[in-house]
């Protein structure tokens, strides 16, 4: 009985330390997705990225993703059948993920986990997010210089702070340019509907707005802004195919550079947990090719774009006032990462009551 | 020429039990077929989808935890489609009774007693009975179409818990994120082996379809609930109401879809979401006629939908297959189960000249 165990043991020693070894030179990396991954927006976006991953990384990496997962019990199924078949690092990308990628993790000690947009860590829990907020502060900018009426419409998915960012940094980029700019924004109520979206574009249309952007995924908004004539931004995905003659330009999820990042610190075991979040100067975020506007503007979103990368602009910095009136931020004054991660009020011009 | 179907003088008892078995040969040959198509072995892939998921332990407690509402809820449609009262709504009922059930870790999250489960499981079934009696009320009282009124109120259950989480129901310290506060350790319904995460939702789905198929085998009930729905008349000939019965049947059906409900929200998510159901409301009316409304013949049907989802991932990760080929393939499967079945109870017959028939028929 003993030597049975013991050439159990060493047979067990054996495995562990070769999987060890070929963990070390070769890396499952595994991607749970929400929506399906030729969405045409955040889902595919995620996917793109992990094809660069793919292609940077060689044969150094193999790649498998679940395509979707919806949110919740299914969620933590998924993800535990991604831990159990040998994934050594595994990106949840959806904020929905959060609690059973938390449950998990604790579960499997030895697996690395990487969690979209939330904010719960754990030592093999690391969470990422992109600063899509500096990309909106520029298209407040160009806004601003194309609008007639000083008015934008915002199709905008739920009040929560992610969201609510971009709001107010649209509304503070617009306001460099022109400080009476003003904002009005419909709750869709939805990340991915494109009956709601494209609704929510006439109404703001109807209500005498003459720029559109969007903080939801599908390119139905960019379309009735198309055939409406006025002029839109695009969202997580180069939109320029729905709107030839309407796109000004795009916020463009390049989750590539983080997951090659990552996957090179896990390879070489460097991996460690962190909060990240990047933005334009780290290449996760990209601004689609400036289009369909007059050269000054487009060198204006240029030269602020440059800023924002060098990292001498920061958008929200003083003096800045809140919705009702009050000083946010005094001049000169930047604001830390804390209040807006927790961002739940609206900064003076926007023409909405947030839902609390 | 037309295609009819015309009954069978009398059915074969031996292709009636083989019928599952020759559905789900055909699927296991087209589905085969299918992968070949895209290029994959067939044999792997089979493996990958019906096998591979019963091979680990913590596989089989993911099968009975996604089998667990299927078969609660259609054990219960199961009594309200043999006495032939069509409850489309479970879905909603289902809600309802996560909703009621859960104002105890939400509203009164400070109370912790060994009494906060029993009674959020007694308000689940609560609610989701009360829910299924306002078509049960239109249906016996105003003589309204239940399949459209259940229906249009899984809508209104859906808008109403998106409302809630986005409104008051909101987790105060969630950043703003629409969901409520995760429940207490005392509100969270137990595991029931020590070996995996099955809740003991999947206990009571057990437990309801045993006393189900006893009360339609043994008891009274069961027999008024089979007259009443075969023929309406020949109940009342017996005595039976048929306005007591819609009660009775949409009443207990709603009970176990709220049960469904509030097992499911406090044993697997616990908390509430704008979305706490990939639609097992819906999903249970195809295991109910799967399992051919029989209790325990859903219990089989609810543990073989649910490995088709399984399987579905398993082959999506061993063969790199679209999620949508698990779609088609619990589409071939549920299409051969039912043309198994119409046609061991129908034969097809051809009926070639139109006008000869209608001839005939004009002149009896």
């Amino acid at each position: 009985m003993k030597k049975i165990l013991f050439a159990l043991a060493t047979t067990a020693a054996v495995i562990g330390f070769s999987a060890a070894a070929s963990a070390a030179d070769k890396a499952k990396v595994c991607f749970v997705y929400v929506g399906s991954k030729t969405d045409g927006g955040w889902t595919q976006a995620h996917d793109l990225g992990r094809q660069e991953l793919e292609k940077a990384l060689g044969d150094k990496v193999e790649t498998q993703f679940l395509e979707n997962v919806p949110e919740g019990p299914d969620a933590e199924r998924a993800i535990e059948r991604l831990a159990r078949s040998g994934c050594g690092l595994i990106f949840t990308t959806s904020f929905g993920f959060m609690d059973a990628t938390v449950k998990i993790a604790a579960k499997f000690p030895d697996v690395k986990f990487e969690h979209a947009t939330g904010y719960k860590t754990a030592p093999n829990l690391a969470t990422y997010n992109s600063r899509f907020y500096e990309g909106r502060y520029i298209q407040g900018q160009i806004a601003a210089k194309i609008s007639q009426k000083g008015i934008a419409g915002y199709i905008a998915s739920f009040p929560i702070p992610e969201v609510v960012m971009g709001i107010n940094s649209f509304v503070t980029g617009a306001r460099t340019i022109n400080p009476d700019f003003k904002i009005k924004v419909v709750w869709a109520n939805t990340w991915f509907d494109p009956g709601k979206e494209a609704d929510a574009a006439k109404a703001l249309i109807d209500q005498g707005v003459d720029v559109l952007t969007q903080h939801t995924d599908t390119t139905a908004p960019m379309q009735v802004a198309a055939e409406r004539g006025i002029k839109a931004f695009g969202q997580a995905s180069d939109m320029i195919k729905a709107g030839p003659q309407t796109q000004l330009t795009a916020i463009v999820d390049t989750w590539g550079a983080y997951y090659i990042k990552r996957t090179q610190a896990f390879l070489d075991g460097k991996w460690e947990t962190t909060s990240s979040w990047d933005g334009l100067k780290d290449g996760i975020l990209t601004m689609a090719p400036y289009t369909n506007m007059p050269d000054d503007v487009k060198a204006l979103a240029e030269a602020t774009e440059a800023k924002i990368r060098s990292g001498e602009l920061k958008p929200f910095t003083g003096p800045l006032k809140k919705q009702d009136g009050s000083e946010w931020l005094k001049a000169g004054e930047s604001s830390d990462d804390g209040t807006l991660l927790g961002m739940n009020f609206y900064v003076e011009g926007v023409d909405d009551k947030l839902p609390q | 020429m037309r295609i009819e179907l015309e009954r069978r003088p009398e059915v074969s008892r031996l292709f009636s039990l083989l019928s599952p078995v020759i559905a789900l040969a055909l699927t296991m040959i087209f589905g085969g077929i299918m992968f070949l198509l895209l290029g994959k072995n067939p044999v792997t892939a089979l493996y990958s989808f019906f096998i591979e998921p019963l091979m680990e332990v913590w596989s089989l407690h993911e099968l009975a935890i996604k089998a667990a509402p299927l078969i609660l809820i259609g054990v219960g449609l199961s009594v309200c489609y043999r006495s032939n009262n069509w409850n489309i709504g479970a879905e909603g009922q289902f809600i309802a009774g996560a909703i009621a059930g859960s104002i105890l870790p939400v509203v009164f999250y400070e109370w912790h007693s060994p009494l906060v489960l029993p009674l959020m499981l007694l308000l689940g079934i609560l609610g989701g009975a009360l829910f299924a009696g306002i078509p049960a009320f239109l249906k016996a009282h105003l003589n309204t179409n239940e399949i459209l009124t259940s229906l249009m109120l899984v809508y209104v259950a859906q808008l109403f818990l998106d409302w809630l989480v986005r409104g008051p129901w909101r987790n105060p310290g969630g950043l703003n994120f629409p969901e409520t506060r995760t429940f207490d350790p005392v509100s969270v319904l137990p595991e029931m082996i020590a070996s995996g995460r099955t809740h003991w939702g999947f206990g009571f789905a057990i437990l309801a379809a045993v006393a189900i198929w006893f009360m339609m085998r043994y008891t009274l009930k069961g027999f008024e609930i089979t007259v009443l729905g075969q023929s309406e008349r020949a109940g009342r000939f017996a005595g039976f109401s048929s306005r007591k019965m819609i009660w009775f049947s949409m009443l207990l059906s709603g009970a176990l879809a709220g049960l469904a409900g509030i097992s499911e929200v406090s044993g697997a998510i616990q908390q509430l979401r704008p979305v706490i159901s990939p639609g097992y409301g819906f999903t249970a009316i195809i295991v109910a006629f799967l399992g051919r409304l029989n209790p325990l013949g859903i219990v089989v049907a609810g543990l073989v939908l649910a490995l088709t989802y399984l399987g579905g991932e398993a082959a999506q990760l061993s063969l790199g297959v679209s999620d949508k080929v698990t779609r088609v393939f619990q589409g071939l499967l549920l299409f051969f189960v039912l043309s198994c079945d119409t046609l061991i109870r129908y034969k097809i017959k051809l009926v070639w000249s139109n006008l000869t028939g209608t001839a005939t028929e004009g002149a009896h």
